[in-house]
Formats: C-alpha cells, structure tokens, sequence
C-alpha cells in the first residue's frame, strides 16, 4: 500500500522559504514512512498558480482545471503537510482561501503537519494561535509538534541548527498517525456531497423523518 | 422534447449605457419576453421568485395569470417557488388557481434558491433549507391530493379538516420538478415522488451535472417508476448568438463580465469552456445544445435564461428570433436516436389521461345547521335541477 502525502504550499515568491519549507518537511515525511516499511508517494501543491482559479471558485462555486485536481489530490490524501507564509500576523489570504473552498467534512479525521515562515521568529506562534484553530475547526488531526521557519533558520548553520530536527520530530509524529483516521473518527452529522450520496444514498424516508424531528439540514 | 426560456426577473444596468430599467419596465418588459417566447414556437415561460431588490420576480402567480391571459399555448412555470419560505398552503391555493385560469397551462419547479438573510423575513432559518424544502412539499403534495388534511409538522402550524380551494383543475395537480444545483437530497426526493428533477447547468461543469441526473435517474428507477432512462430531466442553459460568431462574443462580453452571478470572475473565454453558456452563432448554439445529451442521456426540458445581466429588450427579443430560427433543427436533433420509451415531459392533458379522465374535484360544502342541507346535495330534486342546468 502506496501512502500519499499532500505538502500544500502557500508560497508567492520563486524561490520561496515557504516552499523551502514545504519540501524539507515532505522529505521529512518520505523518510519517516520509508523507516516504517512502507511506499510513499509525495505530492506538492502550490497554490500560487491556483490563485485565480481559487477567486473563481469564491464567485461561480465551483472549481476549474488544475483547481478541482488539486483539491482532490488533497481530499485524498493519506496524510497532509501544509505551509503558509506569515501575513499580517496570520497564515495568508491565499492559504485560508485554498481551504474555505473545500467541501465540509472533507478534511474530518486527516492528519496534517502544520508549517508557516516568516522573516522573524516573533511570528512562531501564528501555529498555533491561526493554523491550530483553522484545521480542529476543519476535524482535521494536527500533530503536536508544527514547524516555523525564520529567514535566519535558512542562513549559515540554520538547518542543523535545530530546523531538521524540528521537521524530522513532526514527521514522526504525523507518520503515526497514517492509518488512524478515518475509521477511528466519529463523524460528525453533515451534508454529504452528490459523490458521497452515490456511493450510498440517504433513502427519503429517512431525510423525511430526519426533516420532522430535531435535525439541522 | 420541451424547449422554453426561464427568467429570474433581475433589474441590472446595462453595462454598455450605465442605464438601470426601472421595475415598472422590467416587469412590463418580462411579459413582452414571454409572449414572444409563444410567438416563436417555445414550449415553457418560466419565471423566477424573489422577495428582495434588485428583483420584480416577486407575486410570481400574479405574473404568471397575466401571461396566461395574453398566450394561448405556452406552459407556464417557475424556477423556482421558494418551497423553503412559502407557505405550501399558499403554494397549493396560487397554483391550483392559476391551473383553473389557464386551463390547465402550469406546472411548477420547487427550489430553495434563496440566500441567507432571505429566510428570516418568513420567519424561517437557511439551516434548515432542505428540511424546509422536504417537509414542506410533503405537505403540499397532500394538499393537492387529499380533499381534507390533517396535519402536524415541524415548521408550520398545524392544520386539522383543512381544504385547499380551489382543487387541481380536473382532479389533477400541477406537475412539479424539483431544482437542485449540488443538493443529492432533493435529487432523491424528485425521485421518490416519480417528478421531475432539474439542474441548472448553466453555473456548473457538465461532470456535476452527469451525476446529480444520474442519482436522480438511478433513485427513480429504485422507487419503482420506471426505468432510469425514462426519469424526467429538465437543465437549464444560456447562450447569447449574432449570425457571426466574433460578433455574439464582442456584444456580450461586457454583459458576461459585470454579470451579477459570475461577473469579475473566470474569463468569458474559461466560462464558456467549463459551462454550457454558448456565445457563438446559431449553429454554434445548436450544436452544443444537441451534445448535452451525451452526459445527461435523452431528457425533457431544456430552458435557456436569456433577459439577464443588463441585456436591453430589444436585444432579448432579437435572441429569442434567432432561438425560433434554430428550434425545428433543435427539436429535430432532440428527436433523433430517442427510445421511443422514453417520455415527454408531462403535461396537463397527459395527466389527465393518465388519470383516466378529467373529473370535477370541486369539494361542495357540508350541510348548513338551519336547514340540514347541502345546496349540492345531489338527493335533493331541487338542487339536482339546478346542477343540471335545468333553473
């Protein structure tokens, strides 16, 4: 069994330290479920070319192209790493965006790897005070350790200096959690998406009985 | 095959002027759009329902009678009647009624199609949009179909020996379908009743339209109905057409790109492409229409919005020429490879005929207390002369 690892990159510049970032905690990844025995298989996404895409989404309701693989590619992943740069002292428009498209549910009992850069280390704590918040609010399963990188943990010594360990100790613990999820989450009552329903369909009946009693649909 | 048009009556300023149509000519403007719809061969007007500017599409009945006056063929619908924030006795009595004016001329497509500050105007909660919409039409399903109800549910008062006057003309409802963008829910509940299901592609991808049609169709054939080719589909569609092609995309440009849906979004160019909005030639709108088939399978209804974003009424009635140019090539493509299983769209006189005949559904009143007497009692010779037109 291939494990599929999404890195979702929220980057603007090229080169950015954001996906700097992304691809040293995707190889971190990699290693971590190749030490456990198993394939793996990972993907990045970026979204700066989705940036347009994403606008459209936000206005039509739907998804394009490149956009609609990229938020399946996700959805289907096993696992997800996600890195967005510091703006305004938050993860950045483009990043939340990406994630206000998905559909409800879609990301319910996942495990993600939280990561952000910015140029100072006084953002560190945008982990856990913007990106935490945003995936339990999503059910997602955030592992304990994230990963914030400064422009300094990139300079001379920067890397050893305590990044790659950082990243390889959140890898582990992501890696911990493939295979949990899912089955071992209780789903919260939601809508379900037309694909969802035809794999099983809701009988009327049931929506009927549902509609009169004390649910919210 | 049912071809026709649908408007959901917004009042936009045209783009090219900065001019804004007042309400007063939007409406008027509307009943020219849908007596020319008769005039060039279209099956189906049908309208929109909104309770909030910038809109006319509110007292969609109102509308509806007036255009029924004035027309002698052209099916009158909705799209949608607000089945989450209407009150279903309303629905019942506006277009029974309606039935009655326009011998028999209506049928009706159910949506929630409101946005959120909408609901609590009625006194209702968007939350609750498909329970509203589920419960809501169980009720009025009933209303049309049993003489006098009792009834308990969650979101209206109760009702208790209630009957909806006047009764469905002929002792049959209105046809109904059931719209729905992205809501598998309410693909399944047109299917559970056997009526029809709409989607209206014009916002969406022909690969999510494929498979709301084919839940509906799968679920209507569970339900025992009939096979799933034979379930009644309706889509919803948009074109804009010059004879020459650069011409259609260069006068509608402006429109498509301030449009108050998908306006400042995707390129006309992207939209065309991932939609079925056709802006091109008459061929061009013909071909793509006839191509719809291949996701969808052979359905029955295909409405068009055309009086939208701003477009001048002149400008509308010149589309609807062209469309009446192309429909005998339309509807000679839809009829081409069509099982012969597979069924038109009801209507009135279909159903009637399924039902084995008209029948007169009017519910007389009981006996009055001062004289034990009904003035339909068919045992009292007095009341039976008059019945049969002899006083």
């Amino acid at each position: 069994m291939v494990r599929s690892i999404v890195v979702v990159a929220a980057g603007l510049s090229v080169p950015s330290s954001t996906r700097l970032l992304a691809d040293l905690l995707g190889d971190a990844v990699e290693r971590a479920v190749a030490a456990r025995g198993e394939e793996v298989e990972v993907e990045v996404v970026e979204l700066r070319p989705l940036a347009h895409a994403l606008a459209d989404h936000l206005l039509t309701g739907f998804p394009t192209g490149e956009l609609a693989e990229a938020i399946d590619k996700v959805v289907r992943a096993d696992a997800l790493v996600v890195v967005t740069p510091v703006f305004a002292g938050s993860y950045s428009g483009l990043f939340k965006t990406f994630f206000d498209v998905l559909d409800l549910g879609a990301l319910e009992g996942k495990p993600v790897l939280v990561g952000a850069t910015a140029g100072t280390a006084r953002h560190s704590l945008v982990l856990d005070h913007a990106l935490r918040p945003l995936f339990a609010y999503l059910r997602a399963l955030v592992v304990p350790t994230g990963v914030f990188a400064a422009s300094e943990d990139f300079g001379a010594g920067g890397l050893d200096g305590g990044l790659r360990k950082r990243a390889d100790r959140a890898a582990t613990e992501l890696v911990a959690l493939l295979g949990c999820s899912g089955q071992t989450t209780v789903h919260a009552p939601r809508r379900r998406p037309v694909g969802e329903e035809m794999a099983e369909v809701t009988p009327f009946e049931q929506l009927l009985r549902e509609a009169g009693g004390d649910s919210v649909r | 095959m049912q071809i026709g048009i649908f408007t959901v009556g917004d009042v936009t300023p045209d783009p090219t002027t900065g001019r804004t149509p007042t309400e007063h000519e939007r409406i008027k403007a509307t009943v020219e759009i849908a007596k020319k719809a008769e005039e060039v061969g279209l099956d189906v007007f049908a309208t929109g329902e909104h309770h909030n500017p910038p809109f006319i599409a509110s007292a969609p009945t109102t509308t509806l009678a007036y255009i029924g006056a004035q027309t002698e063929r052209i099916v009158l619908s909705t799209a949608t009647t607000l089945i989450t924030t209407d009150d279903p006795v309303l629905i019942a009595e506006d277009y029974a009624k309606l039935q009655h004016l326009t011998d028999g001329r209506v049928d009706l497509m159910m949506g929630r199609g409101n946005t959120g500050p909408v609901y609590p105007w009625f006194g209702k909660d968007i939350r609750q949009g498909i329970n509203l919409a589920i419960e809501n039409y169980a009720l009025l399903h009933r209303l049309w179909r049993e003489d006098v109800v009792d009834w308990e549910g969650r979101f209206r008062t109760p009702l208790h020996g209630f009957t909806a006057t006047p009764r469905p003309l002929d002792g049959v409802p209105p046809f109904v379908w059931h719209g729905s963008i992205r809501s598998p829910e309410i693909a399944e509940q047109a299917a559970y009743y056997g009526d029809g299901f709409f989607h209206n592609h014009i916002f969406w991808p022909p690969a999510h339209t494929e498979q709301m049609v084919r839940l509906y169709r799968e679920r209507f054939e569970h339900y025992g109905h009939g096979p799933a080719d034979s379930a009644i589909v309706g889509l919803g569609g948009q074109f804009f057409m010059r004879r020459n092609s650069q011409d259609a995309i260069n006068e509608f440009r402006p429109y498509f790109d301030n449009a108050p849906v998908y306006g400042h979004g995707p390129s006309l160019e992207e939209f065309t492409e991932g939609t079925p909005l056709t802006v091109g030639s008459p061929q061009q709108v013909l071909e793509r229409t006839l191509s719809i088939r291949d996701y969808v399978g052979h359905y029955q209804r295909q409405l068009f919005l055309v009086d939208h974003a701003g477009l001048p009424l002149k400008t509308v009635l010149e589309q609807l020429d062209l469309l009446g140019e192309i429909l005998p090539d339309l509807r000679k493509g839809f009829a081409e490879g069509r099982p012969s299983h597979v069924p038109d769209a009801p209507t009135h006189a279909s159903l009637v005929a399924a039902a084995g005949g008209a029948k007169d559904s009017t519910v007389y009143a009981e006996a009055d207390a001062a004289t034990g007497t009904s003035d339909r009692d068919l045992h009292d010779p007095e009341v039976a002369k008059v019945l049969e037109g002899e006083l």
